[in-house]
């Protein structure tokens, strides 16, 4: 399965990103260009709970292909989803089953932000993105 | 000025943790231990594990010597004396769960509980289900500005109906001593019940269970440079006496049949099934290096350290503190910036700082904030551990801003 054009070039982005500061910019530039999720969207039933920040994740199938959107008020989470939503969009069902995404931020030099004590909410999207993907 | 730790080489994990590049400033969640404690439980371990209390064999009763002797070098550092006992549970929550179950029987629909509005939820929550079990009613004194129980609301709050009040001796979130005496006073002249949550209080300085003159007073090991999964409670006699069991099983027993079974007192009482032997061995050994300290020197290290991080702090743009800390610990956000976005950049840094509602919601909740970023310190802290945290909080804020 070749990789969306968008996620093969961010993840040549961050592989050239030597430290935690390039990376923190480039976070926050790829958050900053997260399309803003609609004030409907922002509802409790799209919360993803577990999180330090506020963060919502809708997704639907449009032509047999997932199209998440997603927001949140701080912009660490906001960039770590918006490599998330570059990696899974556009991908039909059967695919989104077999993506790694762990190794997907593994790639990105970002597998620390997966870890089990880390409350940024990454993990806690992860699982919701696994609902709503039935 | 540079504000070095005599005590620093004193723990081990510290220079580990550096070697990592981490700057270890979480010290209010957990501490790290002096090798005086490692080498005690190396030894037990080393030398024959055994159960305590019930085995006539040599290694058992060398086991229950050693677990009793912990027991009274706890009893020494509160000054119980012969006022109370101190019972071993398996932390500060499980001590609270204890009493908040323990207690029960003694409640009736219509009688009040009374906390402050900045308990952790280890002494907000067991209260908080047990008033929902009786049908009691909850009573949450309100706090000053600077973050101390407003002792001139608690005077009308503490009435005839208070049958217990439970209160942190020191805020983890806040760094304020509460004023427990004059709170104590009111909820005695009630004859209600009193307990202290002292898990951050006693870290700091020596405490005088006797001098207080509450019924019960709860911390937890791990906090006070002592081994994990340990909790103390102190109970006065007068109180235990009305302190029901809570836990069944081996130990707790006098004599058990099929159908019905007596009882020990406590601490036996309150001890069901093999407490944590080799934690409480540990905590013996904390408490006998910390004895040992200068602890007006350790007193005045801690009180220049956080006086370091005030300054700090105050010189940054932006920065709003929570309340008015006076020892400890600094809580506080940045304005315009997620404490979250904060909490990912000193981490990306090697600053172990806790991010978040440090255990109390409500209090959080009260400030209008999701969460803050905490400061906490401890007595091997120096003022580079303060540097290191301060660059990398300017580095993180010219990111974000």
């Amino acid at each position: 399965m070749s990789l969306p054009v968008e996620a093969a070039e961010a993840l040549q982005t961050f592989q050239n990103a030597p430290g935690w500061e390039q990376r923190a910019r480039l976070l926050m530039q790829f958050g900053d260009r997260l399309p803003p999720l609609s004030d409907v969207d922002k509802c409790e039933a799209n919360r993803v709970h577990g999180c330090e920040s506020q963060v919502w994740l809708v997704g639907e199938l449009r032509d047999g292909r997932w199209q998440f959107a997603a927001g949140s008020d701080a912009r660490m989470i906001r960039g770590l989803v918006a490599l998330l939503l570059l990696r899974v969009n556009g991908l039909s069902a059967a695919e989104l089953q077999q993506i790694d995404l762990p190794d997907w931020f593994n790639q990105l030099g970002l597998s620390r932000q997966l870890s089990p004590s880390r409350s940024n909410g990454l993990n806690a999207v992860l699982k919701r993105m696994n609902e709503l993907a039935g | 000025m540079m504000i070095p730790s005599p005590w620093r080489a004193d723990f081990p994990a510290i220079a580990a943790l550096q070697r990592q590049d981490q700057t270890y400033l979480d010290n209010a969640a957990t501490t790290q231990k002096p090798q005086a404690l490692l080498d005690a439980l190396a030894h037990y371990y080393a030398n024959g594990a055994a159960n305590v209390h019930r085995a006539q064999h040599l290694p058992g009763a060398h086991a229950t010597q050693a677990f009793e002797d912990s027991r009274l070098k706890v009893a020494q550092w509160l000054n119980a004396g012969d006022s109370g006992q101190i019972i071993f549970t398996h932390g500060a929550t499980s001590a609270l769960n204890l009493l908040a179950y323990g207690l029960e029987p003694l409640f009736h629909p219509g009688d009040e509980i009374v906390i402050s509005a900045l308990e952790h939820h280890a002494n907000l929550l067991p209260w908080q289900q047990l008033a929902q079990r009786r049908d009691l009613k909850l009573v949450i004194l309100p706090l000053d500005d600077d973050g101390v129980i407003d002792l001139g609301a608690a005077v009308h709050l503490i009435g005839p109906r208070t049958r217990l009040l439970a209160v942190s001796q020191l805020s983890n979130v806040l760094g304020a001593w509460q004023p427990l005496p004059a709170l104590l006073a009111m909820a005695k002249a009630q004859n209600a019940l009193t307990v202290v949550d002292g898990a951050q209080g006693v870290v700091h300085g020596r405490h005088d269970v006797q001098a207080l003159g509450c019924d019960f007073y709860v911390f937890s090991s791990h906090k006070l440079y002592g081994p994990d999964g340990l909790g103390v409670l102190f109970g006065r006699n007068e109180a235990l006496e009305r302190l029901h069991p809570w836990q069944f099983g081996g130990e707790m027993v006098l004599e058990a049949n099929y159908h019905e079974s007596r009882f020990r007192p406590a601490p036996l009482g309150f001890e069901a099934g093999t407490p944590p032997i080799a934690s409480v061995i540990g905590l013996g050994a904390t408490l006998d290096y910390l004895a040992g300290l200068d602890l007006d020197a350790v007193a005045a290290h801690e009180a220049a350290l956080h006086d370091y991080l005030l300054r700090g702090l105050a010189a940054r743009n932006g920065i709003r503190l929570l309340g008015q800390p006076q020892l400890a610990l600094a809580s506080f956000v940045v304005e315009g910036v997620h404490n979250a976005d904060l909490a990912h950049l000193l981490t990306e840094q090697g600053i172990a700082v806790r991010a978040g509602h440090h255990c109390a919601m409500p209090l959080l909740k009260r400030f209008e904030l999701a969460g803050a970023i905490r400061v906490s310190l401890a007595l091997y802290n120096d003022s580079e551990d303060l540097e290191r945290f301060f660059d990398a909080l300017d580095q993180a804020l010219e990111l974000l801003r």
